[in-house]
This record gives C-alpha cells, sequence and structure tokens, in this order.
C-alpha cells in the first residue's frame, strides 16, 4: 500500500474519556461567527458613526429620546421573543396596542378614574392572547394566519370604541412618568426604558437558564420531539401569547401617555417594527435559535439608526425602507455566511485529504 | 487484495479506491467487483463506509486515489449524470418521487419522448412505462399519482426509472427498510427478474437473512477497510457477523432469565376507533414482551395511546396500579412510563440540540431548583448516561445529528433510562442500526428487564422479536390476535397470527 502512515487520532470519543477542550482561539472563532454577537458589534459600529457624522447624536436629551422612542416596540419584543423560539409568531400586536389605546382613551373620555382603566386594559390584552393562544393550541390553526386575522380584529375593535377620535388630555402625573424629559436620575434611562431593562434581564434568565426557557427551544426545534418528551407544548404557547397580549396592551398605555394622545390607530405597522427587530437580532424565524442578547442589540439597532435617520432629516418612507431592507437582510446574512462556511469547509476538507 | 477469483469480466469495479472527509478517512484501498447477472451483497457496519462508497460508485464522489472501473476501463464521473449515463442507477430507502405526477410522468420527467411542436407524447410516456413495469412483473397503474404509494411501490418506480435508462448496474441502499414482508419479497422477485436480464446489483441491508436470501457475493467493510469480498455459498450469519465486527459477537440475543414481578403495566380495552379495539394486556416487572405484527397493524399507536401522546377512545392504562389520566405524555413520565419512538429523527430526537440537552430534555424538572436548569447537573446525567450505553461521541455539546444512528438510537435511550422509568416501551428499538449495536442494545434491554424494569418492545425484526421476549403479543388489523408464549413462538406461529391466518383465543 502506498499511503501514508495512519495520522489520525485515536478514535474520536471513546467512550467515556475525557471531552477535548475548546481552544481559546477556537472559542474566540465561534463566538465571531455567531450572528448575536455579530449584530451587537453592528450596534457599536452604527453608534460610533453617530458620534463622528451627527451633531446632537451623543447628547443626553437625545439618547433618552432615541431609547425612549422605541419602548413600545422593546417591550412587546420581549414575549415576541420567546413565542418566536417556540416557533410561532403573533402579527396582532400593533393592533392590540391601538386597541388598548383606543379602550383607554375611550374609557378616560367617559369619566373612569385612570387606576381602573389600566388593570382594565391590561385584561382585555390577556384576553385577546388567550383567544390568539386558543385558536393556535386547541382549534390547531397555524398562528401566522390566525394572528393576521386578530390583526384586522383588534384593529377593527379599537374603531369601534373610539371611532375617528383622538383623547388628548391625560393626566400629567402618569404622562409625565413616560415622557423623554423624565429619566433616571443621573443617566439618560427613562422609565419606559428603565422597565424594559428589568423586564429583559427577567426574560434572558428565563429564556436560557430555566427549564421553561429549555423546553422553548425543543418546542421551536422540533415540537413532536418535545410533545414526546413530556412537555406541555400547548399550554407553554398558550401562555406565550396570553404574555404578549398583555405586553402589547401596557403597551398601548405607555404609547398613549407618551404621545398624550389616544387613536384608534396607534401603533399601526408596529408588528413588523418588532418582528425585525428580533430577527436582526438573530432569533430564527423557524424557532428553535437565539438568544435574547441578540434580540436586544437588535431593537437597540432599530432604535439608533432610526434616531440617526431622522436627526440627518431622512423622511419617513425612507425609514420605512431602510426597516424593510434590514429585515430581508437579517433573514438572508446568515444563510449566505452559512452556505460560505460550508464551501469553506469543504474545500479545506479536500485539500487536507490532498495532502494526506 | 485477495480478490477471489471469478468467471466473467466486472461491469463496475472499485480498485484500491481512499476518501477522505477532512481528518476522517471514510474509505481506504477497497476494492470490488460487480458481475453481470449477479447480486452482490455490501456488508458493514454503520459508519463502516458503505455510503460514501455508494456515492463513488454514483458519481457524487470522487476517489482521492484508486480509480472506478467501467467495463475494465478508468472513468471519472464528473457527477452524478454521468454515472447515470454510464448505467449505474442508485435506489434509496427512501425514494424521492414527485407526489403529485403520475407513476410515468415520474418516470420520464424531465425527458418525455415528444411529438411535433415540443408537446409531450403521452401515449408513448404510457405505453413505456407499461411495458417497464411488465418486465419488473408488478401490477401497477401508470397514471396513478405517486402520492399514497407505499414506499414498496415508489421503489418499483424508482427501478423502472432506472430501467427507462437502460442502467446495467443497480444499487439498492436498504430498500427493504421500510418494507413488510410480502413487500420485501416482492422486491426480491424483481430484483432476481432483474439478475435474470443480466444487470449488476449492489444490494445493501442491515438484516443478515436477506444478504443470504438474495445475493451470491458478499464483500464485507470496516471502519473504511475492505474486510473480504467472497461468495456466500458455505458462509453462516456469525461468520459475516465477526467480519464486520471484527469479534465475536457472543450471541446477538443475549435473554437473560429474569425473575418476574408484581404487574407493572396494566392496559384494559384500549380503544381508539377506526385505528385499534379492545386491546388488553400486562407486563410484568422483569418481563419483556414484545409487540408483533405487520406494519399498519396498529403496535405504534397502541403504544402512543398507552403513553398518552394519543389519545384513547375507550379503555384504561395503569402503571403499578396508578390510573393514567388520558392524552398526558406528561402525566405517564410522572408515573414512570417512557416510550422511544420509532422515529427517532422526528420524535425521539431534537436534531439541532446538543448530546445533552436531548438527554436533559426529559427531566428538565429534575435539573435544578424552581425551574432553574444548572448546566452541571445537565452534563452530568448525559456524561454518566453517555458512559452506561458506551455512546460514542466526541463533546456532548456536539448536536445529535452528527452522530451514526446507532448513536443517535442510544441517546434516545439514555434519555429515557435517565428518568429511571418503571416501564420502558421500545418501539423498533434496532431499526436501521448496525448488527454490532444492535447487540448492545439487545444486552442492555435484557439486563434492564433483570433489574426488574417491564419492558414493551414493539418489533418488525421476527429474529428479535422470538430471541428478545418472554411473552409475544400479535397484532392483526388494529386487534390482539395471539399471546404466545417465548417456548411456543416461533417465525410460523407469529406470523400467522400477525397475517390473520389463524385466530388463537387472546
Amino acid at each position: 500500500m502506498a499511503m501514508a502512515p495512519d495520522t489520525r487520532s485515536p478514535a474520536p470519543g471513546a467512550a467515556g474519556k475525557a471531552e477535548p477542550p475548546l481552544t481559546a482561539g477556537l472559542r474566540a472563532k465561534s463566538l465571531a461567527l455567531r450572528w448575536d454577537t455579530a449584530v451587537v458589534a453592528l450596534l457599536i459600529a452604527v453608534f460610533l458613526v453617530g458620534l463622528g457624522t451627527t451633531d446632537g447624536f451623543s447628547g443626553g436629551g437625545n439618547l433618552a429620546f432615541a431609547f425612549n422612542d422605541i419602548s413600545e416596540v422593546a417591550l412587546i419584543a420581549l414575549p415576541m421573543t420567546l413565542l418566536v423560539v417556540a416557533g410561532e409568531i403573533d402579527l396582532s400586536v400593533g393592533s392590540m396596542l391601538g386597541f388598548s389605546s383606543a379602550l383607554a382613551g375611550a374609557l378616560w373620555n367617559a369619566g373612569w378614574a385612570f387606576e381602573t382603566i389600566v388593570p382594565i386594559v391590561l385584561v382585555v390584552g390577556i384576553l385577546g392572547g388567550l383567544l390568539n393562544g386558543w385558536l393556535v393550541t386547541r382549534v390547531g390553526l397555524p398562528s401566522l394566519a390566525v394572528t393576521i386575522g386578530t390583526l384586522a380584529l383588534y384593529r377593527g375593535l379599537a374603531s369601534v370604541v373610539l371611532g375617528s377620535d383622538a383623547i388628548t388630555d391625560f393626566p400629567s402625573k402618569y404622562a409625565a412618568w413616560t415622557a423623554n424629559t423624565t429619566t433616571l436620575p443621573g443617566t439618560f434611562l427613562t422609565y419606559p426604558i428603565v422597565l424594559f431593562i428589568v423586564l429583559a434581564i427577567v426574560t434572558a434568565f428565563v429564556l436560557h437558564s430555566t427549564s421553561f426557557g429549555r423546553s422553548l427551544f425543543a418546542i421551536g426545534a422540533q415540537e413532536d420531539a418535545a410533545f414526546f418528551a413530556g412537555i406541555r407544548v400547548k399550554r407553554y404557547k398558550l401562555l406565550l401569547f396570553v404574555l404578549t397580549g398583555l405586553l402589547s396592551a401596557f403597551a398601548g398605555i405607555v404609547f398613549t401617555l407618551r404621545y398624550g394622545s389616544a387613536r384608534a390607530d396607534n401603533g399601526t405597522g408596529y408588528e413588523l417594527l418588532v418582528i425585525s427587530a428580533i430577527l436582526l437580532g438573530g432569533i430564527d424565524f423557524d424557532g428553535g435559535k437565539g438568544t435574547l442578547a441578540g434580540a436586544v442589540a437588535g431593537i437597540l439597532l432599530i432604535g439608533v439608526l432610526r434616531n440617526l435617520l431622522t436627526l440627518n432629516d431622512v423622511p419617513g418612507e425612507v425609514q420605512t425602507v431602510v426597516t424593510g431592507l434590514l429585515l430581508v437582510a437579517s433573514v438572508l446574512t446568515p444563510r449566505i455566511i452559512g452556505a460560505v462556511t460550508e464551501r469553506r469547509q469543504r474545500r479545506a476538507a479536500s485539500a487536507a485529504a490532498a495532502t494526506t | 487484495m485477495n480478490q477471489p477469483e471469478t468467471g466473467g469480466a466486472p461491469v463496475l469495479a472499485l480498485r484500491d479506491v481512499s476518501k477522505s472527509f477532512g481528518a476522517v478517512r471514510a474509505l481506504r484501498d477497497v476494492s470490488l467487483q460487480l458481475f453481470p447477472g449477479e447480486v452482490h451483497a455490501l456488508a458493514g457496519e454503520n459508519g463502516a463506509g458503505k455510503s460514501t462508497l455508494i456515492k463513488t460508485l454514483a458519481g457524487v464522489h470522487r476517489p482521492d486515489s484508486g480509480e472506478v472501473l467501467l467495463d475494465g476501463r478508468p472513468v471519472t464521473f464528473a457527477g452524478p449524470a454521468d454515472a447515470r449515463d454510464a448505467g449505474i442507477a442508485v435506489i434509496y430507502q427512501e425514494p424521492t418521487l414527485f407526489p403529485d405526477l403520475s407513476v410515468a410522468e415520474n418516470i420520464f420527467m424531465g425527458r418525455q419522448p415528444r411529438r411535433g411542436l415540443g408537446r409531450i407524447d403521452r401515449a408513448a410516456v404510457r405505453s413505456t412505462t407499461e411495458d417497464l413495469l411488465k418486465r419488473l412483473g408488478v401490477a401497477l397503474d401508470p397514471d396513478r399519482l405517486a402520492r399514497g404509494l407505499s414506499i414498496a411501490d415508489q421503489q418499483i418506480v424508482e427501478i423502472a426509472k432506472a430501467l427507462s435508462f437502460d442502467a446495467r448496474v443497480l444499487i439498492m441502499d436498504e430498500p427493504t427498510a421500510a418494507l413488510t414482508g410480502s413487500e420485501t419479497a416482492r422486491l426480491f422477485s424483481v430484483v432476481r427478474a432483474l439478475e435474470a436480464e443480466g444487470a449488476a446489483v449492489l444490494f445493501i441491508s442491515h438484516r443478515l437473512e436477506e444478504i443470504f436470501r438474495l445475493c451470491a457475493r458478499v464483500t464485507t467493510l470496516r471502519d473504511g477497510r475492505f474486510v473480504s469480498s467472497e461468495p456466500l455459498e458455505g458462509l453462516t450469519e456469525d461468520d459475516l457477523v465477526r467480519r464486520m465486527v471484527g469479534r465475536d459477537l457472543g450471541e446477538l440475543y443475549p435473554k437473560q432469565k429474569a425473575k418476574l414481578g408484581e404487574t407493572a403495566l396494566t392496559v384494559r380495552r384500549l380503544t381508539r376507533e377506526g385505528v385499534f379495539h379492545d386491546v388488553s394486556f400486562e407486563v410484568k416487572r422483569g418481563e419483556i414482551v414484545a409487540l408483533a405484527g405487520l406494519v399498519g397493524a396498529g403496535r405504534s399507536e397502541v403504544a402512543q395511546a398507552v403513553f398518552g401522546v394519543d389519545r384513547a377512545d375507550a379503555g384504561d392504562v395503569e402503571v403499578a396500579g396508578r390510573k393514567l389520566p388520558k392524552g398526558s405524555p406528561t402525566a405517564a413520565m410522572e408515573a414512570g412510563l417512557a416510550l422511544v419512538p420509532e422515529d427517532r429523527r422526528q420524535r425521539g430526537l431534537v436534531m439541532a440540540m446538543s448530546i445533552e440537552r436531548n438527554i436533559g430534555l426529559t427531566g428538565l424538572g429534575k435539573l435544578g431548583r424552581g425551574g432553574l436548569v444548572r448546566r452541571a447537573l445537565e452534563h452530568g446525567r448525559a456524561a454518566d448516561w453517555a458512559v452506561r450505553l458506551q455512546l460514542k461521541y466526541n463533546r456532548l455539546a456536539d448536536p445529535v445529528g452528527v452522530l451514526s444512528g446507532g448513536n443517535q438510537q442510544k441517546v434516545v435511550l439514555a434519555k429515557w433510562l435517565a428518568t429511571l422509568p418503571a416501564v420502558l416501551i421500545v418501539d423498533e428499538p434496532t431499526r436501521g442500526i448496525d448488527v454490532g449495536t444492535k447487540a448492545e442494545v439487545h444486552r442492555l434491554l435484557s439486563s434492564l428487564a433483570a433489574d426488574g424494569l417491564a419492558v414493551l418492545m414493539i418489533s418488525s425484526d421476527l429474529p428479535e422479536v422470538l430471541g428478545m421476549a418472554d411473552r409475544v403479543l400479535v397484532m392483526h388489523e388494529g386487534r390482539l390476535t395471539a399471546e404466545i408464549p417465548r417456548a411456543e413462538a416461533t417465525e410460523e406461529s407469529v406470523m400467522a397470527a400477525a397475517t390473520g391466518r389463524e385466530r388463537a383465543a387472546a
């Protein structure tokens, strides 16, 4: 035989032997290849570009405004991340936000106390989430179709409740709570953003360190296998839809107070912003993949970009185009990276084979 | 290489072929000769290099060294199309037909005979297909849509397609893995017809008795190396296993005698409308009960209803005297029931998840307090069971998808044994697994039973049923038709009950 002596290392993974350690270099490389770390890097890059090119970007007042401006999107994105990881989606969040805003306005107009309105609106959010979840988990309809339906339904209900009116005279003590100018002392963090940070930490913990989070990844990756492993697939999904409805309704209250205006068309198209943000952050649309840190980076990136475009007088339509392009890019780029790495590995393999 | 003398010239051959993928050397100096009019078996465990060899013959891979010889002349296939044009056809285990096209259209996909103006000559497509099917001796309607054809029929369509290309070499990669007994018999008669026409056939199967039934010669691979190429005449199954595994396996069915304990699982009058009816049986601690029958008799469905993933319409399931709520796998698990499903890639494992997370999935509540998952506990649980089951792996953090079929099955077993069940239901525990791992699984089931586990084993592999079971339950068309104790269980008695020829008092 004209072959070189066998230089292959001992059969990989003889049972029970110590595992080969990941070298520091390998670990750094695999981290760099991860989409969510790439988004964090992109966020920092965009931030630096903003510092260098745009006057007034780095001011505390502007940053407070920039992040506060996406606080509703950010709040809804947290339960949506869990939902998409579990392989489902909720397109009705923008409409639920609008419905919640309109309902709050109508009740306020009818003379109800704001302290009573808030719990009522939140319960309505829960009911809306229950309807979505019930149709998906118990009736067995696809969530994309169900929530396109409730997207129209909840927006319609918003118009029924409030018509084309705008209610504006909300109490200032609550409105101040959401304002850009009220920040946590010594920082540029507004209260909605502080709340978002707290909830994001809780969500990250739930998703990555609890059995519930582990189950969501299993459900999203392979629902059958999760069900056969005794995971309560339907119950968990129902819970996520309810959470998403609840947070959407809450975001509706924040929105109403922040703009001081309750209208039936509040938050139109927010579902796209929310989904763009988390897909950009590396949450796989097919479920089962992603990290909450990535999703948060995606949210912040969208916020900073929108702010920079606004500061540079880019009109709103163009901003929408940019959001759309980002969404397409965030779905496309990981696939391209995957294809390129695979090709490179194949080439490396054949090169290695040629030298043996 | 000690190639034995044979008459005639090989139509297709490999000479000293090597092929590596990165650091993994899949084939090393392998030679193989296929003769016209002969069925040649390729034997070897999973990972022995059979797939790489097939793909080299089919033009998917190009050898790093050595050559492919067609009619004695070296050839280089640039791709599968080249190999096909040279008359080499591969029939895979699960054919890929276009479901919305007819049988005839599938056969002539992309190269339909034409009439004027580029119109497809449907009459010619149909009549040629009829001729092909007649040559194979199979009654199949050329106009029938591929959707809904059984896997066996789909394979026949693929074979007809290969004939329409004037294939001289037919490579069949585990064609019988998903077939019933009668379907296998029909496939074999088709293969014999091809053999008589002078085709060279390369046949791959994990079922040794099929190799002995159908083939004239066998080439054995082990760890990518050529072991032997010889006539099957005079060889025993044990000889062949020894060549594949490289050591004596001892017994393939190491059944230990176990003391039977109290009843662990009681199924009473379980019914799921239109699927199975009035199924009652018991499994005692320490006992292995086989559930035999033809594919489609409702065995897996019974198992799934017992475990609660399917909802039974009537009847009860009791584990250790405790009645289970209907339709709740979670409750069944808590009661000490475990189900290793038939479809491990869809239902047994989350393929994209790591080995340790898959094993942890059945014990999420026990991996930490208050709903937390502690990675150290998760890793420890996986490492513990990986050692006990002699899992071959690189890192426990690797996705299960990279493991071989046999090792994937071990992960599924580990995942369920880690729940320390009282009753283990295994559905086709050794399907698509190499002989070595198969014997390991059998030894494991046997020793688990000896330790007092109640095992319900669904299997279509008759030698496995007869070799492992203390008692054989047989299903036919959704009903239990026989209960046969080990001493009386024979191939004949089980098959008679499975085909409904004989209805023993249940």
